[in-house]
């Protein structure tokens, strides 16, 4: 595992001190690619933190909810996963404002992407939730925990470890699939690069410090996760070497 | 009041339970008495573990009503009659009862005090500090008082069903439910369970009700034994008179087969 991470590192590094050293051209470039990055960083965590949010509310309700409740969790889920990202941005920025709601394309973005990926984080809380022992639950009956209370301090805890990785996973579904809001007038990272490379042609300089920005920020998000993931597992993993 | 204080603790009344066409327990009567041992033992499949789920509420029931010190449990009185109780009822009730599992169930995120206090101060709302103190001396009454910091992955079989039992306790319950908590452990570990056991069963003013495989301890630590057998009571009494002289032939058989394996 430390040696995928170091890995990682190297070629990152690698890659950064070649555009350095061999392109002079690098410094010119570099401050409206930041920019970019910036607004695709931007969206990424709009996007995270949305899709968290949805998702474990809906992923309980479709669980434990009540019908009409469990039904709108099950529709939401449904629409989000079985269209396509690219509509549902669409949707968002063109359709809404038929019904009189006009939105930033910033908030478009990080609603439609954090939706979408909610949809689908909301299957994989219901996964985690689903694989803790019955056995829980019936502890948790026999001392006279109310639901709520156990959801809360004994399963919830234990599926949270088994939900990280997969998690991870979404969060960088989410990081690349950013690169299509540039199709509702936002300037993110891939979009600067395409401006710049129209007007310049250095097109090799450029989209391989692009590359090199999007394996950065995903490597954060690996290593963010897999911090979360031991801090999680903290006591699980206690005394199991 | 008079009937709570002298009538049984325990009173299941023409209880049925059916999975499907499957009828694992059928019109089961029994009664159990404020502080009395009761040993259920039976073949495989005789429906001994659904009669604690029923208890514990973990199962429905399909028909009858299971009585707990002097109200029903599964039903509530509404307008004169009983209907089905609803989960306000059932919190009031269960929690004078608790339930030591085969597998344990310990809280793998939890340290054992952890596991001791989290529906102390959650449910009964106790101050942490006394939930501490009381779950400290459950662990030193089931001898692990060392091992208050451990979690269950760092403790034995033995050591994690002691633990669930001192969990169990903390809940103060009128009545225990024990489901061949034995079962899992390698040999050299069920003594120490069995010896907890034992202590509670003199030292604390229990209605213990066991499904167990152990015999041997049945006999000695029982007031009465019931043998189930295709989801009823097939014969019961007195250890000495089940064990010593059973009657029913299905009793006879099985006793000779279960001292056969060993
Ligand atoms: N959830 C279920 N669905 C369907 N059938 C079940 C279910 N739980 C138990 N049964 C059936 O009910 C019957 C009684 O089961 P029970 O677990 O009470 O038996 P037992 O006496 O405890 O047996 P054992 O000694 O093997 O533990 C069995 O025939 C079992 O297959
Ligand atoms: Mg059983």
């Amino acid at each position: 595992m430390a040696l995928r991470t170091l890995a990682v590192c190297a070629i990152v590094c690698f890659a950064a001190g070649l555009s350095v050293a061999s392109f002079a051209s690098f410094r010119e470039f570099l401050p409206g690619l930041l920019q970019g990055a910036l607004v695709t960083i931007e969206i990424t965590i709009g996007g995270c933190v949305l899709a968290v949010l949805v998702a474990v509310p809906a992923a309980l309700a479709k669980m434990y909810g009540p019908r009409p409740v469990r039904w709108l969790a099950v529709g939401y889920i449904e629409i989000f996963r079985g269209t396509s990202a690219l509509v549902q941005l669409f949707w968002l920025f063109f359709v809404l404002p038929h019904f009189g709601i006009l939105l930033e394309p910033l908030t478009v973005a990080i609603l439609a992407l954090g939706l979408n990926v909610g949809a689908y984080g909301a299957e994989v809380v219901r996964g985690a939730v689903s694989a803790v022992p019955r056995g829980q639950w019936e502890a948790t009956v026999a001392l006279n925990m109310p639901r709520t209370l156990a959801l809360r301090r004994i399963i919830l805890p234990q599926a949270l470890v088994a939900m990280i990785p997969p998690w991870g996973n979404l969060f960088i579904e989410l990081l690349k699939a950013t690169a299509l809001v540039s199709l509702i007038t936002i300037t993110d990272l891939a979009f600067k690069a395409q401006q710049m490379n129209q007007i310049t042609f250095k097109t090799l300089q450029i989209f391989t410090i692009v590359l090199v920005f999007y394996l950065a920020i995903s490597t954060v998000i690996t290593a963010g996760m897999r911090a979360l993931e031991n801090w999680a597992a903290r006591g699980l993993a206690r005394g199991r070497q | 009041m008079s009937d709570k204080a002298n009538g049984p603790m325990v009173r299941f009344e023409k209880v049925t339970k059916r999975y499907g066409a499957l009828t694992v327990l059928d019109a089961l009567d029994l009664e159990i008495a404020p502080n009395e041992k009761v040993s259920i033992i039976g073949p495989s499949g005789s429906g001994k573990t659904t009669v604690l789920r029923m208890l514990m509420t973990l199962e429905r029931i399909n028909d009858g009503v299971i009585h707990v010190d002097g109200e029903p449990l599964t039903h509530m009185q509404k307008g004169g009659g009983l209907v089905p109780a609803d989960e306000r009822h059932l919190r009031r009730v269960r929690g004078k009862i608790g339930m030591v599992f085969q597998h344990f169930n310990l809280f793998p995120h939890m340290s054992a005090l952890k596991n001791c206090i989290e529906a102390p101060v959650n449910v009964l709302d106790l101050p942490r500090k006394e939930a501490e103190a009381r779950a400290a001396e459950l662990l030193d009454m089931v001898g692990l008082g060392d091992k208050k910091g451990h979690f269950p992955s760092q403790l034995s079989g033995g050591q994690q069903q002691r633990v669930a039992i001192a969990r169990a306790l903390a809940m103060r319950p009128k009545v225990m439910l024990f489901d061949e908590v034995t079962s899992a452990l390698d040999p050299e570990l069920v003594g120490e369970v069995l010896n907890v056991i034992r202590r509670l069963g003199t030292e604390h003013n229990l209605t213990m009700l066991m499904v167990t495989h152990q015999m041997g301890f049945a006999r000695e630590f029982s007031d009465r034994v019931c043998f189930f057998y295709g989801g009823r009571i097939c014969e019961q009494g007195t250890p000495d008179e089940l064990f010593g002289s059973p009657r029913q032939e299905r009793t006879k058989q099985f006793l000779s087969a279960v001292l056969e394996a060993g």
